[in-house]
């Protein structure tokens, strides 16, 4: 298979693995799930096949369509993005084992249409993933906004509609109203929107209007969740855990920053960027939403929506590692985004195995849970030290790299930035974890549950234990990361 | 007097503006329709009135002074289409008003629509 | 064999003209369906030969009877008529092709020939307009359309439709009118009444003041016909009274017809002839479109009957195509023509699922549709394409006319920036509208008391569906549109000074 067509495959097996499971369901639910885990392999398998040809450094291209002349549809591979879909891809595995016990274990209604919304939103991720333009890249943004909608609207009660319209809403507007003019706007002044190393827009684009186009597409990069737009993620965590999990940590999110990293890397390059002053203002933005953010979080009692405050501080350290503009924060800011999805998706695996098996979803009800539930919490605890970044956890090195790039730029804010936030992350994990392995327990004589279903066990622990590996064998996506920068200072 | 010599768009729009104004201020369906026949008939006068052309001739042999007022036959035969054009328009707007007598016992637009509000 | 290639442009309106008597004498109502749609899918099958034709370089230009121009009656096919010709048949074909179902409901058997009868009425009217090149043929064919179109649409069983094809006929007549006072002050100051030979004798006379008072009458009057705001007033009552099938066809191209004649009236004959009128077009028109746009897209908010809800829609929609032809530019040009192409997809597939949904719900009223979408899957699943093609969805017909639209607005400078915020903002709106859509269908309870409907007929569903999907493809490959409607915006700058 050429690492063209297996691009191609990469968006192709999802849908039609959607297909499949509308089909499937007819028969039998198990024949469903085999459905979901065999196009869930085919699609690891088919992405991760195009790693090695990465490596060494080819960019496979594959023209689709073209529907304005000179403006197309076409897919290309690069690191960054080649990261963003071996990520997803193999999480989607995971995670798809763990929907299966979620979803039998809560008795959810309309348990096909998640599944078939679920592909199609895959689908899309790796749309966005291996996209060769902007045009293609915002083709499946959008796509990716609407098939998420019916997970978050799952229920179907007035409650997560009113939450899926905040969803739609926040999603709908940014990317119409402000990510593609920018595009536009891209297309118009460069003659193209080719993701280019180096960038396009050096020379064409200056003064003021810089800043401008970047906050155009910062902010029209809703899913990024940089505040004041922040308010749909947290609206989002009324959907199942399984799609807060993988595409409210992973997927969805990822794709919001990784469009933003994309760009600065790629449209603008980093060192145009560094060069315009008006483009400075990016990096306090995402600092503020970092302490705003971590700060909200601190006063959470819900665990889903303390998590979904951790998770737009953490989104926005990797704004802010490329809004460093230095070639070790752009490292960083990808190494970020799989340290921080493999801890995130592990916090929110053990938050459904706790909702699952003790219908508990407060952090004041975790008290002494460790004892019943002991994978569960060592999980939640390794991914709880991954977001403050403590060593042995994948976001130790992540952190690392930011702050090596901030001191390279001599970049201070950055610097006291990532401090204060390390400190409060610290400061609203710890408790918890404090909470469920050493806190008594309250009415222990009434509570008869164990651990959570095996499938979701088995899948938080084998997301802990990726959050442990990726300290000790990251190698490999430093090298092909490295790549992303060759050639600059 | 130059304003007078044009009297004949004079009354090409004076009519014009009855129509318009039938059409448009009455409340009765029939009432507008003949406003709208009024309307039409000052623009099959526009049309007459400017194929007039002073000193023309018919393309056939005459005997006599060739200086004469001559009815240039292109107009007029515009102006017989768009008649027909609007007797038709004519009798199916009739008709819509028998119709709509019929339905709502009413051809007074206010009670029309206040037979819809209902 | 005789070569029918020169004579494509007559056959294109004499077809449903001739079809159109003798299917009253088909008595069966069921044979005048058969005959109807065949003769429309011809003319359909006439105008792809025809665009394939205009694709290859050639000119068509006929001469009815072999009377030569500009004495004799000529017709002309160029890029612009041909993607006219492509919205009007293919709309009529597959509003058509759907009305069987629908309409059964609507008009009693015995009156359904003379109904067909009047549909191909309207489309050689429609045709007609099209290829005409010559004003006064332009004024019969647009009052042939326009009177069997008041027939089509007064023809269904709700009462409400007669006051409003009463309003409409009204309206359309003045608007039909004001053109013929614009071409006759034209004829009275040129002797012509060619288009061609009428740019080339304007020039003796340009800037004279009846020349500009018949560019008044003559945008006026079309611009009432192609329900310009504000004189769209007729346009709401007309499209949700009439029967189903028939706002398929006429939301789909009737408005289009008259807005391709502004068009082409203004760029061939007083566009090159009344200096600085560029301007005044532009200063006159985008305005108005600003308006359309915005008043009817919040007026399409709060709309509780979905057709009146997607009627106010067509009129923001016209909105863009205006506001594309005021930049005067070759890309504002292109993304309006384009749009003409993708708006009548959008709006021939939502209105096509709104024909299946009415039959089986009930009603078009936006709670008559609560829950409907599980068991009626299919019909919801297209009127969401549609949907999205209207908002702008990449990977839809209609992001393509929104991609151009903004990149020519973007030409622009300072007001190309507040243009593009204006069609931004009309866009989110459209997406408001239509989630409401969306919402009552998916995700709200049908009421205890009424049964669930069933999914609609197969092939009305199928037709709904090859709209939907043409939205798509069109979405995706949109080399067709794209290419008629850049050498047609080419052929209209061609005539400007």
């Amino acid at each position: 298979m050429s690492p063209e067509s297996a691009m191609l495959l990469a968006i192709i097996i999802p849908l039609v693995g959607a297909v499949g499971i509308a089909v499937a369901a007819r028969w039998h639910v198990n024949l469903r799930e085999a459905v979901t885990l065999l196009t869930a392999a085919a699609l690891a398998l088919t992405v991760w096949s195009l790693v090695p040809d990465l490596m060494e450094g080819a960019r496979p291209f594959r023209h689709l369509t073209e529907i304005v002349p000179g403006i197309e549809i076409a897919l290309q591979a690069e690191p960054l993005g080649m990261l963003f879909a071996a990520l997803a891809s193999l999480l989607w595995i995971i995670n798809s084992i763990y929907s299966i016990g979620y979803m039998r274990g809560n008795r959810e209604p309309n348990q096909t249409r998640f599944y078939i919304f679920f592909a199609i939103a895959i689908a899309a991720t790796m749309g966005i993933a291996f996209s060769a333009n902007l045009l293609t890249l915002f083709l499946f943004y959008e796509l990716l906004t609407l098939s998420t909608y019916p997970l978050v609207a799952h229920k179907g009660d007035e409650k997560s509609m009113r939450a899926a319209r905040v969803y739609l809403g926040i999603l709908l507007t940014t990317s119409i109203g402000l990510l593609l003019p920018a595009v536009i706007w891209t297309y118009v002044v460069a003659g193209s929107g080719e993701f280019t190393p180096g960038g396009i827009l050096a020379g064409k684009i200056s003064g003021p209007a810089v800043g401008l186009l970047l906050g155009l597409f910062v902010f029209g990069a809703g899913k990024a969740a940089m505040m004041p737009l922040h308010k749909w993620l947290p609206a989002a965590m009324v959907a199942p855990t399984p799609v807060s999990a993988l595409l409210h940590a992973v997927a969805v999110v990822k794709a919001g920053v990784f469009t933003i990293t994309k760009i600065i890397v790629y449209i603008f390059g980093i060192d145009f960027l560094f060069a315009e002053p008006s483009s400075s203002w990016l990096l306090y933005a995402a600092a503020f939403t970092i302490i705003a953010a971590s700060v909200v979080a601190l006063r959470q009692q819900n665990i889903k929506r303390m998590l979904a405050y951790s998770t737009i501080a953490q989104l926005s350290y990797i704004v802010m590692a490329s809004a460093i503009l230095k070639p070790l924060a752009e490292i960083g800011a990808a190494i970020h985004m799989v340290s921080h999805a493999l801890g995130k998706i592990t916090l929110f695996f053990a938050a459904g195995a706790i909702y699952t098996a003790a219908k508990k979803t407060e952090i004041h009800q975790l008290r002494g849970i460790g004892r019943r539930m002991p994978w569960t919490t060592a999980a939640f605890t390794i991914g709880a030290l991954s977001m403050i970044g403590v060593p042995p956890t994948g976001g130790f090195v992540s952190k690392w790299y930011i702050l090596g790039g901030a001191i390279q730029a001599d970049n201070y804010v950055a610097l006291a930035t990532i401090i204060l936030s390390t400190a409060l992350n610290a400061a609203y994990f710890l408790p918890i974890v404090y909470l469920a392995w050493f806190a008594q327990e309250e009415n222990s004589d009434k509570l008869t549950h164990g651990e959570a279903p095996l499938p979701m066990v088995l899948a938080l622990t084998i997301t802990a234990a990726l959050t442990v590996g990726f300290f000790f064998f990251n190698n490999p996506v430093l090298e092909l990361e490295a790549q992303l920068v060759r050639g600059l200072t | 007097m130059e304003l007078l010599g044009l009297f004949h768009y004079w009354v090409f729009a004076i009519l014009l503006m009855i129509g318009l104004y039938a059409v448009i201020a009455k409340r009765n369906l029939i009432k507008k329709l003949i406003g709208l026949s009024i309307f039409q008939a000052s623009v099959f006068l526009l049309y007459i009135t400017m194929g007039k052309v002073e000193g023309g001739t018919a393309p056939i042999i005459q005997t006599g002074s060739a200086e004469q007022l001559f009815s240039n036959p292109l107009p007029q035969v515009l102006i017989l289409t768009a008649i027909v054009v609007g007797i038709s328009t004519m009798s199916l707007g009739l008709g819509i008003v028998v119709r709509i007598k019929e339905e709502y016992d009413s051809i007074e637009e206010d009670e029309i629509q206040e037979a819809n509000k209902q | 064999m005789t070569d029918w290639g020169p004579h494509l442009p007559a056959l294109q309106v004499i077809l449903p003209m001739l079809a159109a008597p003798l299917i009253i004498a088909l008595q069966r109502h069921r044979l005048a369906w058969v005959a109807a749609t065949i003769t429309s899918f011809c003319s359909f099958a006439i105008a792809v030969a025809l665009t394939r034709g205009v694709l290859d370089g050639q000119q068509y230009g006929y001469l009815m009877g072999s009377w030569p121009a500009p004495y004799g009656i000529e017709l002309q096919v160029d890029a612009f008529s041909a993607i006219m010709l492509l919205i009007i048949t293919s709309a009529s074909s597959l509003a058509l092709l759907g009305a069987r179902d629908s309409l059964d409901v609507d008009i009693e058997n015995h009156r359904q020939p003379l109904f067909y009868s009047a549909w191909l009425l309207v489309l050689a009217g429609l045709c007609g307009m099209t290829v005409a090149a010559d004003a006064f043929n332009i004024f019969v064919f647009m009052e042939i359309s326009s009177l069997a179109s008041y027939i089509l649409i007064s023809g269904g069983s709700d009462r409400r439709a007669l006051p409003a094809v009463f309003n409409y006929l009204i309206m359309g007549t003045l608007g039909a009118t004001f053109y013929l006072i614009g071409i006759g002050l034209i004829y009275l100051m040129t002797g012509t009444l060619n288009l061609a030979d009428m740019e080339q004798r304007i020039h003796e006379v340009s800037d004279l003041k009846p020349i500009l008072v018949a560019a008044g009458f003559i945008t006026i009057g079309l611009a009432l016909k192609a329900a310009v705001f504000p004189l769209h007033g007729w346009l709401p009552g007309a499209y949700t009274f009439a029967p189903h099938a028939v706002t398929v066809f006429l939301a789909a191209c009737s408005t289009k017809v008259a807005l391709y004649l502004l068009l082409r009236f203004d760029f061939f004959v007083f566009q090159p002839n009344l200096s600085g009128h560029d301007i005044q077009f532009t200063y006159f028109l985008m305005p108005l479109a600003v308006l359309a746009i915005i008043i009817g897209s919040l007026v399409a908010l709060f709309e509780q009957n979905l057709k009146r809800l997607l009627a106010y829609s067509s009129i923001a929609q016209i909105g863009y195509i205006l506001l594309g032809a005021s930049l005067v530019s070759s890309a504002g040009l292109t993304a309006s023509i384009v749009h003409f192409f993708n708006h009548a997809l959008a709006k021939g597939a939502l209105f096509l699922a709104i024909s299946c949904l009415a039959i089986r719900c009930g009603g078009t009223l936006i709670n008559d549709i609560n829950g409907a979408a599980r068991t009626m899957p299919w019909t919801f699943s297209a009127l969401v394409v549609g949907g999205l093609s209207l908002i702008g969805m990449p990977g839809t017909a209609g992001f393509i006319s929104k991609w151009y639209l903004i990149s020519a607005a973007l030409e622009h400078g300072g007001i190309g920036i507040a243009l593009t915020a204006v069609i931004l903002v009309s866009s989110l709106m459209a997406v408001v509208y239509i989630w409401r859509i969306v919402e009552a269908a998916y995700f709200r309870e049908r009421e205890i008391a009424t049964a669930a409907p069933q999914e609609a007929p197969l092939l009305l569903l199928s037709v709904t569906w090859t709209a939907a999907l043409l939205n798509i493809y069109f979405g995706l490959m949109p080399e067709l549109p794209v290419t008629l409607s850049m050498s047609a915006s080419e052929l209209l700058l061609e005539h400007m000074p």
